[in-house]
């Protein structure tokens, strides 16, 4: 006892030693960016850090996407062991560890560097905003009602590249029969439950969205806009037969190689074609809201930092937040993330047609808010474990799944 | 005292102890040395139990809290489809898993028995895929059942164009793609168990079966198999607890999929608490299984250990 005592005593004093005599500070930052998009544009925030010559980013990537990286930072964190900085899908998801009080209050920071003015569209500061205190600084606008497709793939079977969501399933049956895979999608459960959220935005229109994920009203589920959505779900599913893949990026990389004709994915997949060398226009086209509605959701990506008892570490953590909202930085790290930036008042000269009809759309305020700002992670993975199996299946019926997921947005907290 | 005590065990029966040694007391030394042992057995296992049975009657989200909440928790669980995939898949696992485990160690076992050539070799390799973790295992094996990669592609560029392997991707049959690797990764370990209990059995009574005209296959089945008993139990609970707690493994292989037909309990488990942050429905969840466990183990431990004393 005694000597695990005096151990314990030894190791405390080496590590007050080593946090006073460097005055630099390590800082590792969890995250989930690992496909080679993503790692390209984390590698931006890196860059920075260590360009400031006293701080030294020490990166800690988890693969496996959200699903597999949220459960082990937030057992970190509660464990006692935080890392110094971490990426969330801002909204709900960090909700209890604020409350717990294991979150750096980033309010003041916000409020020298005018955050307030600067966020556009304001609602992505307001979710990270909790009783009044700031306590993440986002970085990206993500929006998942994208569609991308293959140019290649479509001319090899002699079709027109679609401009909707209707003239995509129209000609779905023969691209099939011209050996491609219509639709890809891979076998992470959050994949089908975005596809499908993105048919909803698209087909049953905004106000029937917001009203089931939203105002949680399960008799908007039941309705007819929501039964053409799952309704067309049903076709759609027959159409990703084939698409053996698990992440989002191999499903992406179908489309890229043109094995597969199209994928209803976030922003982020433009990324993976700018990775691979593809023009947007030529090589891929993209049909923001399926083609079929100029909204997009304005989801993203935010660093949270759990509170530190060194005040070094809290010093160079609020650095690190600043650096990241900072013009150069936002412009360089989501030019290589193929995401938006947060602030209103970067200019992009550089960006391609895509980008630039997301920036469009966000400019003129179409705009709603992402799941996660809206849905408790409880009932994300309701959702999420529904759309993997009602995608999978060949026999669940759309009503079957539409009575299921009135059942889910009833019991919605 | 030390002394008397001593004295007085070598005596033996014959001559009669001044003083009954009190129970308690005998070996204490070694006693004392098991106590941090059983300290943490008690505080860390029951204590840790008992921790988690009383939080599931809470209604605990991200953290634990003790906000009363009665069975909801059982009765989500008990109505979510997820759960009831879940226990079904771990029951086919299961039960498929022991069986094939226990049947190709002892085969396997039993052939290396047999004074092949080379025995080392290929009982190293044999062994070889325990020393992977299933993580690794599970990426091994997707890539393998994987049809645009393994084994379908390779049959597939032989010639055989029809030729169809992609349990993976099956939902009916995934789960037995998950078994696939289960048993590639545990037999090698049942298998040394059982050559050591092989090893164990005398060479006289190999002789004596085969003075009595008895063939082989009949020595093993009611010979050589009765007397490896405890060789089998011990056996048994090696691959029973691997079977309850399968994670990994289907983790890497599927991550639940197809549409989460591959979905085990322990995984519902780590995905409430984590996933859903909602750690009153896992705690419900893992209070299920240990419920199950002790359903199957008491009675059989009660046979096992308790009546009469085996010599």
């Amino acid at each position: 006892m005694r000597l695990t005592a005096r151990l314990m005593g030894a190791s405390a004093l080496c590590a007050a030693m080593a946090a006073t005599s460097a005055a630099a500070v390590e800082l590792e930052v969890t995250h989930w960016w690992t496909s080679g998009g993503e790692a390209a544009a984390v590698a931006k925030f890196a860059e920075a850090l260590n360009a400031t010559g006293t701080h030294t980013w020490v990166d800690g990537a988890i693969a496996g996407g959200g699903d597999t990286a949220r459960p082990i930072m937030i057992s970190r964190i509660l464990g006692g062991d935080p890392m110094d900085a971490f990426q969330f899908n801002h909204g709900r998801q960090a909700e209890e560890l604020i409350e717990a009080g294991l979150m750096l209050d980033l309010t003041d920071v916000a409020e020298a560097n005018g955050w307030k003015d600067l966020v556009n569209p304001p609602d992505l500061l307001d979710a990270c905003t909790y009783e009044g205190r700031i306590y993440c600084v986002p970085v990206n606008i993500h929006s998942w009602q994208w569609m991308w497709l293959s140019n290649k793939a479509y001319e090899d079977a002699g079709l027109p590249v679609p401009t909707n969501w209707q003239e995509f399933m129209d000609s779905a049956d023969e691209l099939q029969a011209a050996g491609k895979i219509p639709l890809a999608l891979g076998g992470q459960p959050w994949q089908s439950a975005g596809a499908f959220q993105v048919m909803a935005t698209a087909i049953a229109g905004t106000d029937a969205w917001l009203k089931v994920f939203r105002d949680k009203d399960s008799e908007a589920v039941m309705g007819p806009e929501f039964t053409q959505v799952f309704e067309s779900a049903a076709q759609a599913r027959e159409f990703t037969r084939g698409s053996n893949v698990q992440d989002w990026n191999q499903a992406t990389n179908l489309v890229i190689t043109d094995a597969a004709g199209g994928q209803i994915m976030g922003d982020w997949a433009q990324g993976e074609f700018a990775l691979a060398g593809e023009v947007a226009g030529t090589d891929y086209s993209c049909l923001p809201g399926l083609g079929m509605s100029d909204v997009i959701s304005t989801g993203g990506d935010a660093f949270y930092f759990p509170a530190q008892d060194d005040p070094e570490v809290t010093a160079a953590q609020k650095e690190l937040a600043q650096l990241m909202i900072s013009p150069e930085v936002q412009v360089s790290f989501n030019a290589a993330k193929g995401s938006l930036p947060v602030r209103g008042d970067v200019n992009l000269e550089a960006v391609n047609d895509c980008t630039r009809k997301g920036l469009d759309i966000l400019a003129s305020g179409n705009i709603i808010p992402a799941t996660e700002q809206l849905l408790s992670p409880d009932t994300a993975q309701q959702v999420n474990d529904l759309m993997t199996e009602f995608w999978a299946s060949s026999d669940m019926s759309a009503a079957d799944a539409q009575q299921r997921f009135a059942d889910i947005i009833a019991s919605a907290d | 005292m030390a002394a008397t005590h001593d004295t007085s065990a070598l005596a033996g029966p014959g001559a009669a102890p001044a003083r009954r040694p009190i129970r308690l007391f005998r070996n204490l030394s070694s006693k004392i040395a098991a106590l941090p042992m059983i300290l943490v057995a008690t505080v860390i296992f029951v204590g840790c139990t008992l921790w988690t049975v009383v939080h599931s009657f809470t209604s605990s989200r991200l953290l634990p809290r003790l906000d009363w909440a009665g069975l909801d928790q059982y009765e989500r669980l008990w109505s979510t489809p997820k759960w009831y995939v879940s226990i079904g898949n771990l029951a086919v696992f299961g039960l498929l898993s022991m069986v094939f485990t226990l049947l190709i160690g002892f085969v396997l076992a039993a052939l290396l028995d047999r004074k092949v050539r080379g025995e080392d070799v290929f009982r190293t390799i044999i062994l070889y895929p325990f020393a992977l973790s299933f993580i690794v295992t599970g990426l091994v094996w997707q890539w393998i059942l994987n049809p645009e990669l393994g084994i379908q592609a390779v049959v597939r560029s032989l010639g055989w164009t029809g030729f169809t392997f992609d349990p993976l991707y099956d939902a009916d049959i995934v789960i037995y793609g998950i078994l696939i690797a289960a048993l590639w990764q545990g037999t090698g370990l049942i298998m040394c168990i059982m050559l050591a209990g092989l090893r164990g059995v005398d060479e006289e009574i190999w002789k004596a079966a085969k003075v009595d005209g008895i063939p082989t296959w009949k020595t093993y089945t009611h010979v050589i198999i009765p007397m490896m008993r405890p060789v089998f139990v011990t056996s048994l609970v090696l691959i029973a607890s691997s079977i309850v707690k399968v994670y990994d493994l289907v983790v890497a292989q599927t991550g639940g999929g197809p549409g989460g037909a591959s979905e085990v309990p322990a995984k519902y488990v780590m995905d409430a608490m984590f996933g859903a942050q909602n750690l009153g429905q896992g705690f419900a969840a893992s209070t299920m299984m240990l419920l199950s466990v002790a359903i199957i183990l008491i009675p059989w431990a009660y046979l096992e250990f308790g009546g009469k004393k085996r010599g």
